[in-house]
């Protein structure tokens, strides 16, 4: 047994302790609670850039609830004193053409952004990954039905069902519109998990845990959808743009968000003509949007990084190799 | 001639002057951890109509010598020293100029015939266009096409003008490489180097490729540079040799010199490592500790020094030059080693690496004297059948064919015994694990897990099943999951089963400690570990339930030759402490002769012999059998070439449409001299395979019957 331990004395990274005592806690030292969260956490923390953009989230959620209770304005209320002024200290971030304060409006539009980007993401990306994984893993008939649900959320116009549901979904509020919007967004990517799904079904890490005794699912979420979370993760950054964006482009059309509430993508719509003349109309908006979806991309990297053991020196083992 | 060769003409010395001369190659690339020095000083040369054979691990720089000499490194690869070829230089020469030798004066056969060939072009349009390419528009279209069916013939290609208008994926792996060699010698090179050539094939048409190469040798006159990782291959096939360690020669010689008494422990260690076929009783293997060093920042001194049983302060402090030998060989025989001399001696290479290495023989356990019959039975595998349906057409699936994967394979497993599973790839030993491993009902016959059938199992009762039948399999790259911690994946069978944290965490740390690594490894990723390292990760995990069975799938084909002797001494001593049962697949016989108690040989689905492991191996009975057997390259170039070959004739036949009658007859070499009266019986009637007895063969005119003699 010694001489087969010393066969493992040279490895990357050199021992760090040595192995001792008989506790397997003990023994296992600081590898001791090395499960993949605790690593995935360790190493994500160590990424400064993917931390502020926690941070940097964390810090728009709470300007956009938070700064409202300390301006005097309303989104509603105007004015009569300033109409379309630059910004002063009276109205920070300017007034639009009838009077309504930026800054206040920004807030709000932000309090809606967010959520509605954050949330649509996730959700579209989520449901993306688990029918995609689903219709590979299982195959046969599940894969059948699934597919053909794809194909049909594919043809079906997004948009039109959008503008039939409006008067039901304006009832029921920005959540529900945030998972229509997120209903019609999973569905190329589904496809392609599905066929990501349909080679690594194959690998032999999958047979050997079907072999043991694991259950379809967990082997879904402990194997398949980790070895292809760069796509999901690239895929969910994507959408917080996108859902911000499409929020935006149904609002224009009369649904979603109706003045005279405000979200970023309607202030930046209703600013952006005046962007040479009267700037602070859409900048404010714009700028918050870019910075939200930037931290968003961040954290995306960080996360991506922080569950592929490849990613800080996979470049240099692949030389090393050819 | 070309204008291009007149000039180099008055360069050309005759014969005398080697094809290839190599001196001082200095290779490097650029990476983040600073510059890889893969070839650091090498020198060698091969000379005409001379086989020089080029062994060592992966990373040892063997095949980054020979891009070089054919000038394909990437243009970030740093080359200097000398390359001279039929006394030209080729480094510092353009790409055009090289293009010229290419192909034409040097000729390179890969590893991997299927991406070596353009799949979209038929074979004979690829061997023609070697020539065209070369042929300076002085060759018609016509000729060349006629000239590679005329190649193709040469290289053994049955049926070469209607195979010539053949893609290569209608061709199997060996008749590939056929045709890659037939480009290979297309225009009469001077120097083939062959990259590992033979690793991909079987064993049965790795002897026929060899075979190929011989004769293009023959044909040509060329000097062939063989890279190999398999001593094997290269003892019968190579005059000289020269061993590769972290980018340098650290040994050459005529190839039964090196062989009979290396100079050098890392050549010793090599030849320990590998079992032997042809010896019956089962020697120790050395395992060689350790991995090659990283080429990036080497310490001073012999790079092969920590892993060394004989390393002193010598040889850390410099690194020693390649020397002539002092004693038996003469200045042919050189090795790089500090000690060398005093591994002269009069002793075979394989006592002295054991001496030097200190192997030794795991102990029988008490239950191997315990006879089969009283033994509980493990396994029990009934005329196990496995079919696929062959379909055609995508929305109305119409069934053409059905492939006969497995049919009708039966074999027991008692305890504490280990069943070898031997055949080309293709002959249906990974679905007949596949079928064990998945628990689910056959196509027809049963499968018994330690007396109860699978099929009548419901869902508790199969996974209860699933702690004693554990899988290890042959790619460990493959076998664990890269995002898991090593931790996870080998805690993952034991949380799968219920049981709680601080159990689980003392168990992982004993399994490491079990497979010999460190507890503390538990937080790295696999990609941080060699693969032997990461093999033993995957016998740790199949072992994580006390499993009494565990299914090896080919568990050392995909590793180094030195690692691959650590996991086979792991696996006999795992399997003498813990009492399991081993099935044990696998292609090389070698192996198979070393770790099994039985033996059985399957062939298009169906087993066609069985039995004892010393009885099979030492006197086989079914002709498949021993061609299996004789196509097995022996690491002794004595035994080597003394040995009479039976080489098989042919691919496997697709098992969507096998044989009538006895399924080997189409390949048998005992069938061919047959009378025609005598062979109606293989023809018609297929040959019963008695499993009950202690060593059966299917065949109806068996090597020890008096039916044969009098043949």
């Amino acid at each position: 047994m010694n001489r087969m331990a010393a066969d493992t004395a040279n490895t990357p990274g050199g021992p760090d302790a040595p192995a001792t005592a008989t506790a397997g806690a003990v023994r296992l030292g600081a590898a001791a609670g090395a499960t993949r969260g605790r690593l995935t956490l360790r190493r994500f923390l160590r990424n400064r850039l993917a931390v502020a953009g926690v941070v940097v989230i964390v810090l728009l959620y709470v300007l956009a609830f938070a700064a409202p209770l300390f301006s005097p304005w309303d989104f509603t209320s105007q004015d009569p004193d300033a109409y379309l002024s630059p910004p002063s200290a009276r109205h920070w971030f300017g007034t639009t053409q009838i009077g309504g304060d930026v800054f206040v409006q920004t807030m709000r539009g932000l309090q809606k952004s967010l959520s509605i980007g954050l949330l649509a993401a996730v959700v579209s990306t989520g449901l993306a990954a688990v029918v995609g994984a689903a219709a590979g893993y299982f195959g046969r008939w599940a894969d059948r039905a699934l597919m053909w649900l794809v194909d049909l959320m594919l043809v079906l116009p997004g948009f039109l069902i959008l503008a039939i549901m409006s008067p039901w979904l304006r009832e029921r509020g920005w959540f529900f519109f945030m998972l229509m919007l997120a209903a019609f967004m999973w569905m190329i990517t589904a496809r392609i998990v599905r066929g990501m799904t349909l080679t690594l079904r194959e690998r032999e890490f999958v047979k050997a845990a079907r072999f043991m005794g694991e259950s379809p699912w967990r082997i879904i979420f402990r194997h398949i959808l980790p070895n292809m979370a760069s796509l999901l993760i690239v895929d969910a950054t994507i959408n917080v743009g996108s859902a911000v964006l499409a929020e935006t482009g149904l609002s224009y059309f009369g649904f979603g968000v109706q003045p005279p509430d405000v979200s970023l993508g309607t202030l930046i719509r209703d600013g952006a003509p005046f962007a040479l003349t009267s700037p602070w109309l859409f900048l404010p908006a714009g700028l918050l949007l870019i910075l939200g979806v930037l931290a968003v991309s961040f954290v995306g990297d960080g996360l991506r990084d922080a569950l592929d053991p490849h990613a800080s020196h996979g470049r240099f083992k692949e030389k090393k190799n050819a | 001639m070309t204008t291009a060769e007149a000039a180099a003409a008055p360069d050309e010395r005759p014969d005398a002057d080697p094809v290839l001369r190599v001196d001082d190659l200095q290779v490097s690339f650029p990476s983040e951890a600073g510059r890889v020095h893969a070839v650091r000083g090498l020198s060698y040369h091969v000379d005409r109509g001379e086989v020089l054979g080029i062994v060592g691990e992966s990373g040892s720089g063997k095949s980054v010598s020979s891009l070089a000499v054919m000038g394909l490194l990437p243009a970030q690869a740093r080359v200097s020293g000398s390359i001279r070829f039929a006394g030209r230089e080729l480094i510092g020469l353009s790409d055009r100029e090289l293009s010229g030798i290419r192909g034409r004066r040097i000729a390179m056969v890969f590893q991997d015939p299927l991406s070596a060939l353009t799949p979209v072009h038929t074979v004979g349009d690829q061997v023609a266009e070697a020539l065209l390419v070369h042929g300076g528009g002085k060759l018609s279209t016509k000729d060349a096409t006629a000239r590679a069916v005329e190649l193709l013939d040469l290289v053994g290609i049955p049926n070469a003008a209607a195979r010539a208008r053949a893609f290569p994926h209608e061709f199997s792996g060996g008749m590939r490489q056929r045709v890659v060699i037939a480009i290979a010698i297309a225009n009469n090179p001077d120097l083939i180097i062959a990259d590992e050539p033979t690793t991909a094939l079987d064993v049965t048409v790795q002897a026929q490729v060899l075979e190929v190469l011989r004769t293009a040798q023959e044909v040509t006159g060329a000097g062939i540079a063989i890279i190999t990782h398999d001593l094997g291959v290269v003892a019968g096939f190579a005059d000289r040799l020269m061993v590769m360690y972290a980018g340098r020669a650290v040994e050459t010689g005529p190839v039964r010199e090196i062989y009979s008494a290396p100079r050098m422990p890392y050549t010793l260690g090599l030849l320990g490592s590998i079992p032997r076929v042809d010896v019956a009783e089962k020697q120790p293997l050395v395992p060689i500790e350790g991995q090659p060093p990283s080429l990036s920042e080497l310490p001073p001194g012999c790079p092969f020094a920590p892993r060394c049983p004989l390393a002193v302060d010598a040889c850390r402090a410099a690194e020693p030059p390649l020397v002539p030998v002092t004693g038996t060989g003469g200045v042919a025989h050189r090795a790089a080693c500090h000690r060398s001399e005093e591994l002269a001696g009069d002793r075979s290479a394989e006592e002295t690496a054991v001496q030097v290495f200190g192997a030794e023989l795991v102990e029988p356990t008490d239950l191997a004297t315990v006879p089969r019959a009283r033994r509980q039975t493990v396994l029990r595998v009934d005329g196990l059948v496995k079919h696929y349906p062959l379909t055609r057409g995508t929305l109305l699936r119409r069934r053409v064919g059905t492939v006969r994967a497995v049919d009708g394979v039966s074999f027991d497993i008692v305890r504490g015994e280990t069943l070898g599973l031997v055949g080309e790839s293709g002959c249906g030993k990974t679905t007949t694990l596949m079928e064990i491993l998945s628990l689910a009902k056959p196509t027809a016959g049963t499968i018994s897990v330690l007396g109860s059938t699978v099929e009548s199992l419901g869902r508790a009762e199969a996974k209860r099943i699933r702690r004693d039948l554990q899988v290890v399999f042959q790619d460990p790259t493959a076998a664990l999951d890269p995002r898991l911690p090593v931790f996870d994946i080998i805690a993952e069978p034991l949380r799968v089963h219920g049981f709680d944290r601080p159990h689980i965490r003392r168990r992982v740390a004993d399994l490491l400690e079990l497979v010999g690594l460190r507890p503390e490894f538990a937080a790295r990723y696999p990609a941080e570990f060699s693969g032997g390292q990461r093999q033993r990760i995957g016998i740790a995990r199949a072992l994580a339930l006390e499993p009494k069975l565990v299914v090896l799938d080919e568990p050392v084909s995909a590793l180094d030759v030195s690692i691959q002797a650590g996991v086979i001494n792991l696996l006999d001593e795992l399997k003498a402490k813990l009492s399991l049962s081993y099935l044990f697949v696998a292609h090389d016989l070698a192996v198979v002769r070393h770790v099994a108690d039985r033996v059985a040989v399957m062939y298009l689905g169906k087993i066609v012999e069985i039995g004892d492991a010393p009885s099979v191996f030492g006197a086989p009975r079914h002709p498949y059998t021993r061609a299996l057997l004789s196509a097995v390259p022996v690491p002794d170039p004595v035994v080597e070439r003394r040995r009479e070959r039976i080489i098989l004739t042919g691919d496997l036949p697709s098992p969507a449409d096998p044989p009538s009658g006895c399924r080997f007859r189409t390949r048998c070499f005992t069938f061919a001299a047959l009378p025609e009266d005598r062979r109606v019986l293989c023809v018609e009637r297929e040959p019963v395979l008695d499993a009950a007895a202690d060593h059966a063969a299917a065949c109806h005119y068996p090597r020890d019957s008096t039916s044969l003699q009098r043949v």
